[in-house]
């Protein structure tokens, strides 16, 4: 599905990715875990358009991405749930959803896919006409997500969906996120600091540390690797 | 009620009153009349300001853009052989309002592609910038054509009188019920989105510059019909009819309206003619009582007169206020 091939991205004169290669295998969930500052983050935004590499390829289903505008990515069936949740914070929850499903013409099965957003967060349907800056914290988050699928993704990318929630409700995201990768097919790209919940419903991983790939291999070996229980399990 | 049934009853509600308007005393005529106009100037100003978000301080620009190149469309028309009564004038002053706005509508996008890289008080400062070379140019050109001026100069530019109180209001209701519709549509909620947050509206799929641009095209197509109206009412336009001041002004029946909503502005457009004419008894105390005003009423209502609330809230808090009592 996702084909990245030596990517680099900078910041001015900061180098944050650093030749990144990773794929990530269609109806697959592959998670990427690294510490603060190692470019998460960047590598999602520079997938997802936001930012623009200085070399190296990426594929999607095949086809070159790497120049295209952020609006253009969406259109290819990447959809993103950043970090930071960037909701709309003056939109409800409602209009915030049906921003998610802004570029498709299939306007008869919106509907649908709402109500299947708000079977999966009831808590959204409760809030429906609240406006999204007022939401909590984890209300945003669910929001960000839901949102993410409105646009009926073939990839979705998940920027630190635990971020700032209580651990009972992370439970509950990361089996959404299975839910939703069974359910509906879709391909999760999901970076996480919470790597022992992520390795747990990934089928890959990766390691990244200051923009370089340290590790990489199946979700179930990696959580059992010494040097990521060491530094990312909080135990060893 | 249907959009679209309201607007037609507001037509006729218009045209009614537009026969009693031959009745009123001729400088309240002028008060109604500049009301009708700011209101379009505001409404428009509100989609690039309120909706999307990026603070322009030049609408008085496009205004005077199309106040000259309709008055100039207008004064070659009516001297050569077109006659500026009956259906003769409404085709000469439709020609000049569509000229006139159409030509600021191509210098918003002239102003709004560059200026798009800029933000909050960088593009305030560009867009001010640009109003006053439009005043400097005016203030430049001057010719002539068949013994006829045009433009003027900084000496100012006769224009005939075409505008009547149902061209002004029919105009302002139609910029109203246009933004309103655009607005609460799918596509118009992209205005609302880039606002909120650019990024997230480029994830969302949403081409943020384009909306940028549109908004800016859209803003100055109406503001310069506005222009255009101004002129063919005071028969007499000078580059200085549009100096930042009028955009200043502008701005703040934007901001006093509440950004974003089309209702609160325009009341503020109502309150803010009114108010220094109201004020004239005072004399060389009026800009003082003016500005007073218009700082306990950005106090007291800091999120402006409606803020994000809509008409139809409002009145339902007002309903159920006075049923309470
Ligand atoms: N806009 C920016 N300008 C300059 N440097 C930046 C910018 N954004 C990120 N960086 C730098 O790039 C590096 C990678 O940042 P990134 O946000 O991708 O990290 P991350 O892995 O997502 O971290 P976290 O887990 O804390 O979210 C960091 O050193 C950061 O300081
Ligand atoms: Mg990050």
């Amino acid at each position: 599905m996702l084909e990245i091939q030596d990517l680099q991205v900078s910041y001015g004169q900061i180098k944050a990715i650093k030749g990144i290669s990773l794929s990530v295998p269609d109806k697959s969930i592959v998670t990427l875990i690294g510490a603060n500052g190692a470019g998460k983050t960047t590598l999602l935004r520079t997938i997802s358009g936001l930012i623009k590499s200085k070399s190296g390829s990426i594929k999607i289903a095949g086809e070159e991405i790497t120049s295209c505008p952020a609006h253009e990515i969406v259109k290819r069936g990447i959809a993103q749930s950043p970090e930071g949740r960037m909701i709309f914070s003056n939109l409800t929850v409602q209009e915030n959803l049906k921003m998610g499903a802004y570029l498709r013409k299939d306007h008869a099965n919106i509907s649908k896919d709402l109500d299947y957003v708000f079977n999966i967060f009831p808590r959204l349907k409760e809030r429906i006409s609240q406006a999204g800056g007022t939401l909590s914290g984890g209300e945003q988050q669910m929001l960000a997500i839901g949102r993410s699928l409105m646009s009926k993704p073939r990839l979705l990318l998940l920027d630190e969906p635990s971020l700032g929630i209580a651990p009972i409700l992370v439970r509950t995201i990361f089996e959404k996120i299975v839910e939703i990768n069974k359910n509906l097919g879709v391909t999760v790209l999901l970076v996480e600091q919470n790597a022992r919940m992520a390795l747990a419903i990934a089928h890959r991983g990766y390691v990244i540390e200051t923009g370089k790939i340290v590790l990489e291999g199946e979700a179930r070996d990696l959580a059992e690797n010494e040097e990521v229980k060491k530094a990312y399990l909080g135990s060893g | 009620m249907k959009p679209q049934f309201t607007f037609l009853l507001v037509f006729a509600a218009l045209a009614a009153l537009s026969f009693t308007m031959g009745a009123v005393d001729p400088y309240y005529l002028t008060v109604i009349i500049f009301i009708g106009i700011n209101i379009t100037m505001a409404t428009s100003l509100n989609l690039i300001n309120g909706f999307t978000g990026q603070f322009s301080l030049g609408h008085a620009g496009f205004m005077g853009v199309g106040a000259y190149i309709a008055a100039i469309i207008s004064t070659y028309l009516t001297t050569h052989g077109m006659s500026s009564d009956g259906v003769s004038g409404i085709l000469v002053l439709a020609a000049s309002l569509l000229g006139g706005g159409l030509f600021a509508a191509l210098t918003g996008l002239a102003v709004g592609i560059p200026s798009l890289r800029l933000k909050g008080d960088y593009l305030a400062i560009v867009t001010l910038g640009f109003n006053e070379i439009i005043r400097v140019i005016i203030q430049n050109v001057d010719f002539k054509i068949a013994g006829t001026h045009y433009v003027g100069g900084a000496r100012g530019f006769a224009v005939p009188q075409l505008s009547t109180f149902l061209w002004v209001y029919g105009i302002a209701l139609v910029v109203v019920y246009f933004v309103e519709n655009v607005i609460h549509s799918t596509y118009g909620r992209g205005f609302l989105a880039v606002r909120d947050d650019e990024v997230a509206a480029e994830a969302m799929g949403i081409n943020s510059t384009r909306f940028k641009v549109k908004a800016f095209v859209i803003g100055a197509f109406f503001a310069g019909i506005g222009g255009g109206l101004f002129a063919h009412y005071i028969q007499y336009i000078t580059p200085d009819n549009f100096t930042f001041l009028k955009s200043i002004e502008i701005v703040v029946m934007v901001i006093l309206g509440g950004m974003g909503s089309t209702y609160g502005v325009i009341l503020a457009a109502i309150i803010l003619t009114i108010l220094p004419e109201a004020l004239r008894e005072f004399s060389d105390y009026r800009m003082i009582i003016y500005s007073l005003l218009l700082i306990i009423l950005m106090i007291s209502r800091p999120q402006g007169l409606f803020g994000n609330a809509s008409i139809k809230k409002f009145l339902a808090k007002w309903k159920t206020g006075t049923a309470t009592n």
